[in-house]
């Protein structure tokens, strides 16, 4: 039996670090190469020696995919191309392609540069991993080998996030990577069609959680940023320089001009004009609305909002300041945020999801005194507010995605084990498929059932469709018989006349011919007709002929000929012959005839 | 398998293909060649075209004067110009089920196609595709609807009088089938059927039919499409282009292995080298604008004009050009750049690298930042302000008829000192400038058309290997005005298979077969038996499903538990179901081994009777007979059912079932 195979590396019952690797039809397939961003060791990357431990990993793997850009589902790519070894191809989209090896120098830049980290990998690195990257399209089907093909669907989330469909054969898998089934500010909703994979491999992030409507979180996000202001306090926003970025600046942008605000903006990293470029040059993945007016304005040109400069922060008087990165784990933001926790009059929002062991998380959960690298504590007297601002599905987006692309198996990773726990049984319930949700390092098995493709003569075909009609009668099943022919990996499917010319045969025909002695006193032509009048009252639906010339009923290709007895006229002598193909129904008249014929017919 | 060709033009191409189930539409081309026919639409009130003499017949019989005027020597429909449609009268449009768009040239008769005709299906199409071809649809409406003409001519289209009017009126074909231009609500609703497509995207239509495009190089998402089934393919190519310009290379590799080949869009300047034009349009250029003159460059408001605008960025420089103004000026101009610039994946790759920089990729990006390239909707408005002379001009329409071109024309055409130079491939120049003759302008033809020539096309044909090709009958033929040039023609080895306006073609092409699948549990129960060394047969019974033109074998259901007690002596009298056929025997009976049977099973009795074809066997006991040929058996007994059940069963010990 078929089988496809799902190893978790990373994010099995877990955010941070997405790697899962996939087995089907005798491909091996990687999806994401993320990093952690909770640990510093050597947990930081997925533990690539389950796959090899030795040697590289090229000839384990067909093909790398990665969804989107951001450093969990993205992070380890140079590790494992360049210092574990892989050359194979690596797939993306094409702003993927474009903003990925900037994060992965940004990330590569605090590691090294600010924490002093040696044995990471390179710029060179970064650079010779991204020339093993082949861009994919949108809805694009691409051979990756002669069976192994991929498809890349929409996936809202960031810019350019995919979900990418996986087959071979009659089989595949769905993996949507992080997705978003509303539309926001800039980008569109996910979609797929309704592709029935064997297996849908999901995000979970929000597996619990029904958001409230967008409209609402955003302005209960502009109400606190306007009250902090207003009060003469500073908001910081930490937020990764892709992505969230964009849709609260545009949001933000929008309400100050709308208000006639005058407290400054402040976009962090010296990457927002690139970072705006980037949503210019794309503005084909953006959502309908954008794309339909970028020609007469461009969305991504902000009007009130300013490069930053790290001595504004002491400036006295509000401000608002986005800055990286957006889990307060290292830089930018995290110095800023040091600077500002201080005064219960400034307000940090994190508008995104925190793992675990970041500063972001621990500042959620209400811990209100942080130890710092030097053991020194930061007393942290700001507000805290967290918004959800994060472009995932959240479980009525889950169960819609479920719904579009109708899966025979469900697996779940990127989310924690309890909520994960309750959408599986929710899962399991509505849709009565199989959900698993497989812990790092633990294999899932899942059997497929694929139907045997064939090719049938189309005479063969279009004579049972002129028979049988298109649908078939659940009351009268109709069967239909062929010769199937087995040669060289060709299945096909022909008529057993056909299949014995091809196959050199040579017809055997055996007949039969009965003889039935009946008594009837009438002439011979009127036991003929007698016959004939019995057996089309008997077998209705039928083809009974009366051939009186030959002296003779037909039924069907079944002859019955009729002759008196030489000694006595009132016995007549039937034959009945039939060929083997109509065994049943001869078998059947010469039982029906032998009781003779009734006195009165009809 | 059939073709309907609606259209006869071959780069403008309209054909329908008939295939399985679907009818699939290729391209709708607009033939706007039939405007050269119209006066130009000046957009400022012209004297001169006001004041032009009306046509009366020379025995002043005919008199249209109002309809037909004077010009140049030559006689022109005053009237809104019209464009000549697709056969519409050769097949019933409304049972069309897809339009496949190639690029976006071809795509611009959509309107007449999909809008009152009862037209109900989709049309397919990449997004550089649907959104250029929007823009040049809306930039056509304007054109027309800009400079509104009060009459339409119809009285010269008469068959009577059209035939007695001097050329080249006299000689137009399908005057019946000139349409005026459409409104921007039937283009809006005829856009609104596109569905996107991506290259190599794998699209169904209706279970029965795969199609797919694939990239053709010749334009921003211009594709060549392939529809395919199980067993049959038939690739089409429209414009396609193997030079390296702004677009993604063609993909040529997935065309291979076709059964049919329809070809269409190859280069209407088979002799005019695409780079030689180039040069000589920059230093014609030069030139000019060194002498203090203007040059007009008619052209579409995309397309060539990105590798001109790019040709001269390099250029302006060495050429000293930097001063000097280029002017863009069309209703979608400023759409049109914008436009170019976000379809990296749509880019050769040069390009597309430019975006990870992040840098847009054409470079009138730059042109534009820095002043020297400007562009304007409208002569109207902020243009007649800000124009300096001498200057650069891109404008459309290439025909001259209509668009701001016409205003440069009554504008410039009096100077010699200015300059117009052809670059778009689709009209006769000369043809183009008549109704502004006598010009004093110097004219300079570059057509640039990087479709596919003859040369490259023979070679793409020999890698590929269609097993036939269809094509527009001018294909066959050298072209007329060079008719001794028999390189600029299709050879092949066998030949091509030609099509004019409103052909019906019968494609060679017969299908044998259909995929099936059977399910699982079916598949798990046959029993293969080997034949031959390497060939196995299984007989296979079962029950179809046919369900979106997908066919499925499922295995028969079990019948349900015989009746109860009751009615059981009716079931036996009841006659047996109409059932299939039984399984087809073959192989054959050996005398011996039979005999051996029989005796085993307590018939020993048995005389054996030589014939010619073989033996007849005389059950003495039964009172039966057997009569035993290589190829058959027949068995004549008496009326003993158990008996005859059981010398049938020892028949079959020895044959193969199919």
């Amino acid at each position: 039996m078929p089988e496809i195979k799902v190893t978790p590396l990373g994010a099995g019952q877990d955010v941070g670090r997405s790697c899962i690797l996939v087995s089907i039809g005798g491909k091996n397939i990687m999806l994401d190469c993320g990093m952690h961003m909770g640990f510093n060791d050597d947990r930081r990357f997925p533990d690539f020696s389950y796959i090899t431990q030795n040697g590289r990993l090229t000839e384990f793997l067909d093909c790398v995919i990665i969804s989107h850009f951001h450093l969990d589902h993205c992070g380890a790519l140079p590790y494992m191309s360049e210092m574990v070894g892989y050359d194979g191809p690596i797939y993306m989209t094409h702003p993927t392609k474009a903003i990925c090896p900037i994060l992965l120098e940004d990330f590569r830049k605090i590691t090294v540069d600010k924490k002093g980290e040696t044995n990471f990998f390179t710029s060179q690195m970064i650079k010779d991993c991204m020339k093993k990257v082949v861009p994919l399209n949108l809805h694009q089907t691409v051979q990756v080998d002669e069976e192994l093909e991929i498809k890349a669907y929409y996936a809202g989330h960031v810019l350019g996030a995919a979900m990418v469909q996986i087959k071979v054969g009659s089989e595949s898998v769905v993996y949507t990577g992080d997705y978003n089934m509303t539309p926001d500010r800039h980008l569109g909703a996910a979609w797929i069609d309704k592709c029935r994979p064997d297996l849908l491999i999901s995000e979970s992030t929000y597996a619990t959680t029904i958001r409230d409507s967008k409209r609402c979180r955003e302005r209960d996000f502009l109400k606190k940023v306007h009250e902090t202001v207003e009060r003469g306090g500073k908001v910081l926003i930490p937020v990764f320089a892709l992505g969230r970025a964009q849709e609260l600046c545009i949001l933000l942008e929008t309400f100050w001009e709308r208000m006639n605000l005058k407290a400054p903006i402040y976009f962090s990293t010296g990457m927002t004009e690139k970072a705006n470029h980037y949503y210019k040059l794309f503005i084909t993945w953006t959502n309908q609305k954008i794309r339909k007016t970028f020609v007469q304005r461009n969305m991504f040109e902000f009007k009130h909002i300013k490069p930053f400069d790290r001595s504004y922060a002491d400036n006295p008087g509000p401000m608002v300041v986005f800055a990286t990165p957006g889990m307060l784990h290292a830089g930018q933001s995290l110095q800023i945020f040091k600077k500002w926790a201080g005064n219960e009059k400034n307000m940090v929002i994190m508008p995104g999801y925190c793992v675990q062991g970041t500063i972001g998380h621990k500042i959620l959960n209400g811990q209100r005194k942080l130890e710092l690298e030097g053991r020194s504590t930061l007393e942290v007297k700001l507000q805290v507010e967290y918004m959800s601002f994060s472009a995932h599905a959240d479980a009525k987006g889950i169960m819609q995605l479920i719904r579009m692309a109708e899966p025979r198996n469900m697996l779940l990773v990127h989310g924690e084990a309890v909520k994960m726990e309750f959408l599986k049984g929710k899962i399991e319930q509505e849709f009565s498929i199989d959900c698993y949700m497989p812990a790092n390092g633990e294999t899932t098995t899942v059997t497929t059932n694929p139907n045997v493709p064939v090719d049938i003569s189309l005479n063969l075909l279009k004579r049972e469709m002129s028979l049988g009609g298109t649908l078939p009668d659940p009351k009268k099943p109709r069967t239909m018989h062929g010769t199937l022919i087995m040669k060289e990996n060709s299945l096909r499917l022909v008529s057993p006349e056909q299949a014995m010319k091809e196959l050199g045969l040579s017809e055997h025909h055996l007949r039969f011919t009965c003889r039935v002695q009946l008594q009837d006193p009438h002439s011979d032509a009127d036991t003929l007709h007698r016959i004939y009048m019995h057996l089309k009252s008997v077998l209705k639906g039928y083809t009974t002929q009366h051939l009186p010339d030959s002296m003779s009923v037909m039924v069907e290709s079944i002859v019955v000929k009729v002759s008196s007895s030489t000694e006595d006229p009132n016995t007549k002598v039937l034959l009945l012959s039939w060929s083997y193909q109509d065994e049943e129904l001869g078998s059947f008249l010469s039982t029906l005839l032998k009781k003779g014929l009734p006195s009165v017919l009809c | 398998m059939k073709l309907y060709c609606l259209s006869g033009h071959p780069t403008l191409p309209c054909n329908v293909l008939k295939f399985k189930s679907t009818t699939i539409m290729l391209d709708c081309g607009l033939d706007t060649t039939s405007v050269l026919n119209f006066l130009p639409l000046p957009l400022v009130h012209s004297p001169r075209l006001s004041k032009l003499p009306g046509w009366v017949s020379k025995d002043g019989s005919i008199n249209l004067e109002k309809e037909l005027k004077e010009c140049g020597g030559r006689v022109f429909v005053d009237s809104q110009p019209e464009l000549c449609l697709p056969e519409r009268e050769l097949m019933d449009l409304s049972t069309i089920d897809v339009i496949l768009i190639s690029n976006y040239h071809c795509m611009m008769a959509l309107p007449y196609i999909t809008e009152h005709s009862g037209f109900t299906g989709a049309v397919y199409a990449t997004e550089p595709t649907l959104q250029i071809g929007r823009l040049l649809m809306e930039e056509l409406v304007n054109h027309m609807e800009r400079v509104p003409k009060a009459q339409s001519a119809t009285c010269w289209k008469n068959k009577e009088i059209q035939r007695l009017l001097p050329g080249p009126l006299k000689d137009v074909a399908e005057v019946w089938a000139w349409k005026r231009c459409y409104t921007i609500q039937e283009v809006n609703s005829a856009l609104s059927k596109v569905q996107l497509v991506g290259y190599s995207q794998k699209v169904e239509l209706f279970g029965a039919v795969q199609v797919s495009p694939l990239s053709s190089g010749y334009s921003l998402g211009s594709s060549n499409w392939i529809i395919q089934s199980h067993y049959e393919k038939v690739s089409y190519m429209s414009g396609s282009s193997l030079l390296t310009t702004h677009p993604q290379p063609m993909d040529q590799s997935s065309l291979k292995n076709s059964d049919i080949l329809i070809l269409t869009g190859l280069t209407q300047m088979p002799t005019a080298n695409p780079d030689g034009m180039l040069g000589e349009f920059c230093s014609n250029l030069a030139m000019t604008i060194r002498a203090g003159g203007n040059v007009l460059v008619p052209c579409y408001s995309s397309g060539v004009i990105y590798d001109l605008l790019e040709c001269l960025y390099q250029f302006i420089d060495s050429a000293n050009l930097g001063s000097t103004p280029f002017y863009f000026i069309s209703p979608i101009a400023n759409s049109s750049l914008e436009f170019s610039q976000i379809f990296a994946e749509w880019l050769c790759h040069n390009k597309q690298s430019k975006v990870y920089l992040p840098e847009p990729p054409f470079p009138h990006a730059e042109l534009i930042q820095t002043n020297k390239l400007k562009h304007y909707p409208s002569i109207h408005g902020d243009f007649s302000s800000e124009f300096r002379q001498p200057c650069v001009v891109f404008t459309g329409h290439p025909s001259l008829r209509f668009g701001d071109v016409v205003h440069f024309m009554e504008l410039w055409g009096r100077s010699s000192l200015n300059t117009i130079i052809f670059t778009e491939p689709d009209f006769s120049y000369l043809d183009a400038l008549a109704p502004y003759q006598p010009l004093a302008m110097k004219c300079v033809y570059c057509p640039i058309d990087t479709r596919l020539n003859f040369h490259q096309v023979s070679k793409l044909l020999k890698e590929i290997q269609p097993l036939h090709v269809v094509c527009p009958e001018q294909y066959t033929v050298p072209p007329p005005a060079q008719s001794h040039r028999s390189d600029l023609m299709l050879e092949l080895p066998a030949p091509p298979l030609p099509y004019r306006r409103c052909s019906v073609l019968s494609l060679p092409f017969r299908r044998r077969y259909e995929r099936i699948h059977l399910l699982p549990e079916l598949a798990k129960s046959l029993v293969p038996s080997e034949v031959k060394p390497g060939v196995s047969v299984a007989t296979v019974s079962g029950m179809l499903q046919s369900k979106d033109n997908k066919h499925t074998l499922m295995s028969v259901p079990r019948p349900p538990p015989a009746a109860p007690t009751k009615k059981r002596k009716r079931v036996a009298e009841e006659p047996p179901e109409l059932l299939a056929p039984k399984a087809l025997l073959s192989g054959a009976v050996p005398l011996d081994g039979f005999l051996a049977t029989l005796h085993k099973h307590g018939v020993s009795e048995v005389k054996v009777e030589e014939t010619a074809d073989g033996h007849i066997l005389h059950l003495q006991a039964e009172d039966a007979l057997i009569q035993m040929e290589a190829h058959a058996t027949h068995i004549v007994c008496d009326n003993n059912e158990p008996m005859r059940a059981t010398l049938r069963d020892l028949v079959l010990r020895f044959l193969q079932k199919l």
